[in-house]
């Protein structure tokens, strides 16, 4: 029989991924310290904590949708968990004013954020999901008519809104890692570690979900069943790592795709490590540039799609001429 | 032995099968023929619980597909469908390996080894066992998902017009192989086929269907005649008798 026809194989490739995340984190904890290295190494560890973590949970989040979509070009925030979000931080300033929300105990306001994003996924799941692959298209559909509504209400409040008051919505409409409490830090990170837990548990049903739903229930999957699971975890991960750092999911689509085409592998064992290596290496990499080379001259997003958007161009064209 | 008992399948008011009740027994070779539309692929699905039916059972040696979990029926029924796309990046021997997933849940045993290499011979695949699926031909494609299906060692196989892409060395080849799988393997084979004398040399019995309906069903003998095959294609045909097979010249 012939030998598979893979350019690394996947060991070495987390191998050379994990590799290069250790420099990049090391070189973000390390790099222009001055000072106290406790404090340094606390501060700056807490934002790494928080970056790991997103990181895994875009990731993943992107990954698992792509699969029970059999579609590379989605990403979960077509189910508008970011307009949402949105939605709630105005809706938040409008009725309590700025003052009153800052002033919110933010254990309280990540519990509020959090139940409304996964309660509002929940319902348009059980309300709409009959279990077709048409069911899940009808489900995207009015995901992003939804988010559209949302968009707009979060807007149309913008606008009515005390202008200063309006300053301070936009500024939680950014991704930041400069503000994460350090007790929120902890819970997210079990709940996104449970998870991931039970994704990897689940790991080989997500390779035969990926074969399409009939070659799935040929293989004995309860698709219907497997999917709203994966549906229920993607909306968890998402709405955790949102109502941490703001709304992030932009870099999922690029990550997703990069793991795919880097880890040249069906398993979900292979990919998801591969992806969530790359969010990690992508977030404080990105971090980096920013901070050290750029001096805070931007946003995190625009750097990270600059680079990685390159990135992904030369794979693929590499790949064309193979 | 598969029964299918008053079962109905329709969207909105268009009835696609109607009102359908056969009993299959277990082994041999089974076509299903018919015109474009006539519910053919419809039926298979519903049998194989890919598509619910609108009314009526089915069950397969006694266990109803509505009801049945999923993972029990996967060690006795496989159903391969005509258009398989994937997003997913697979060689041929992922591929082929899936077959295995209903016994081991993805751990692949010595068995499951022995069961993949055997099939991916029979097949005659080896030459591309590690190549990706979107670097194959469509008839190569097509013989990595029958491999697939036979790799999972059901009792009973239901292939949706596998004979789509194949030339005619291959088709006359799965054909054989079908055939041996059903004479030595005792499995049962159902095929819905388009070419009505590849089911008249293969098939233990024949099912013709029309409008959603099974209108004919037999030995080769009683289904391919002039008269039946008017009635379901609406052609005539002049039937001839070659080495004890029975060819239709439709072609006029």
């Amino acid at each position: 029989m012939q030998p598979d026809r893979r350019l690394l194989p996947p060991a070495a490739t987390i191998a050379a991924l994990g590799g290069l995340t250790v420099v990049c984190v090391l070189l973000f904890l390390t790099l222009n310290a001055r000072g106290s290295w406790s404090f340094v190494l606390s501060f700056r560890g807490t934002k790494l904590a928080a970056m790991a973590l997103v990181g895994v949970a875009v990731a993943t989040s992107t990954v698992l949708f792509q699969t029970i979509t059999n579609n590379r070009i989605l990403t979960p925030s077509i189910m508008g968990f970011d307009v949402l979000y949105r939605l709630i931080q105005t809706v938040l300033v409008f009725q309590l004013g700025s003052a009153a929300v800052a002033a919110l105990d933010p254990r309280l306001r990540f519990g509020i954020e959090v139940t409304a994003m996964v309660a509002f996924s929940w319902l348009l799941y059980r309300w709409l999901f009959s279990g077709s692959l048409r069911g899940l298209h009808l489900l995207m559909l009015v995901g992003i008519v939804f988010g559209v509504l949302f968009r707009s209400l979060a807007s149309f409040l913008q606008r009515i809104i005390d202008p200063n008051e309006f300053l301070a919505v936009q500024d939680r409409l950014f991704a930041s890692f400069n503000r994460v409490d350090a007790p929120l830090l902890a819970l997210s990170a079990v709940i996104i570690l449970a998870v991931c837990a039970v994704v990897w548990r689940q790991a080989r049903m997500l390779d035969v979900l990926a074969l399409g739903r009939e070659a799935a229930i040929n293989l004995g999957v309860d698709h219907r069943r497997a999917v709203m699971l994966v549906l229920v975890l993607v909306s968890l991960l998402v709405s955790v790592s949102t109502a941490l750092v703001g709304p992030v999911t932009f870099f999922g689509l690029l990550v997703a795709n990069l793991a795919h085409l880097l880890a040249d592998s069906h398993r979900h064992r292979v990919v998801l490590p591969v992806a969530a290596l790359l969010a990690v290496l992508t977030l404080v990499g990105g971090q980096l540039v920013l901070e050290r080379l750029l001096g805070y001259a931007g946003a995190l997003s625009i750097v990270i799609e600059f680079l990685g958007g390159i990135f992904f161009l030369v794979i693929l064209v590499r790949r064309a001429g193979r | 032995m598969i029964e299918v008992r008053n079962t109905t399948k329709s969207y909105r008011g268009s009835i696609v099968v109607d009102d359908v009740s056969i009993s299959l027994p277990a082994g041999g070779v089974i076509s299903l023929i018919g015109p474009n539309g006539a519910g053919k692929s419809t039926l298979l699905s519903i049998i194989s619980r890919l598509l619910p039916a609108s009314a009526g059972t089915v069950t397969v040696d006694g266990m109803d597909v509505a009801t049945t979990p999923g993972d029990v029926l996967a060690r006795r029924l496989s159903i391969l469908r005509q258009d398989n796309q994937m997003t997913a990046r697979l060689t041929v021997r992922d591929l082929v390996a899936f077959g295995r997933y209903p016994y081991g849940k993805g751990r692949l045993t010595a068995e499951d080894e022995i069961h993949i290499r055997r099939v991916i011979g029979y097949l005659e695949l080896d030459a591309h066992a590690g190549r990706f699926l979107d670097e194959l031909s469509g008839g190569q494609r097509q013989r990595a998902f029958i491999a697939m299906v036979l790799c999972q060692d059901t009792d009973y196989v239901l292939l949706d017009e596998p004979l789509n892409n194949l030339d005619v060395k291959h088709a006359v080849a799965m054909m054989k192989l079908f055939r041996r799988t059903a004479d030595e393997f005792g499995k049962t084979v159902i095929l819905v086929l388009h070419d009505i004398n590849f089911a008249s040399c293969y098939s233990d019995r024949i099912v013709a269907m029309r409008d959603g309906r099974i209108v004919y069903e037999g030995p080769p003998e009683t289904i391919i005649t002039p008269e039946v095959i008017h009635d379901v294609y609406g052609v005539r045909a002049d039937i001839h008798e070659i080495d004890g097979k029975r060819m239709a010249l439709y072609f006029r």
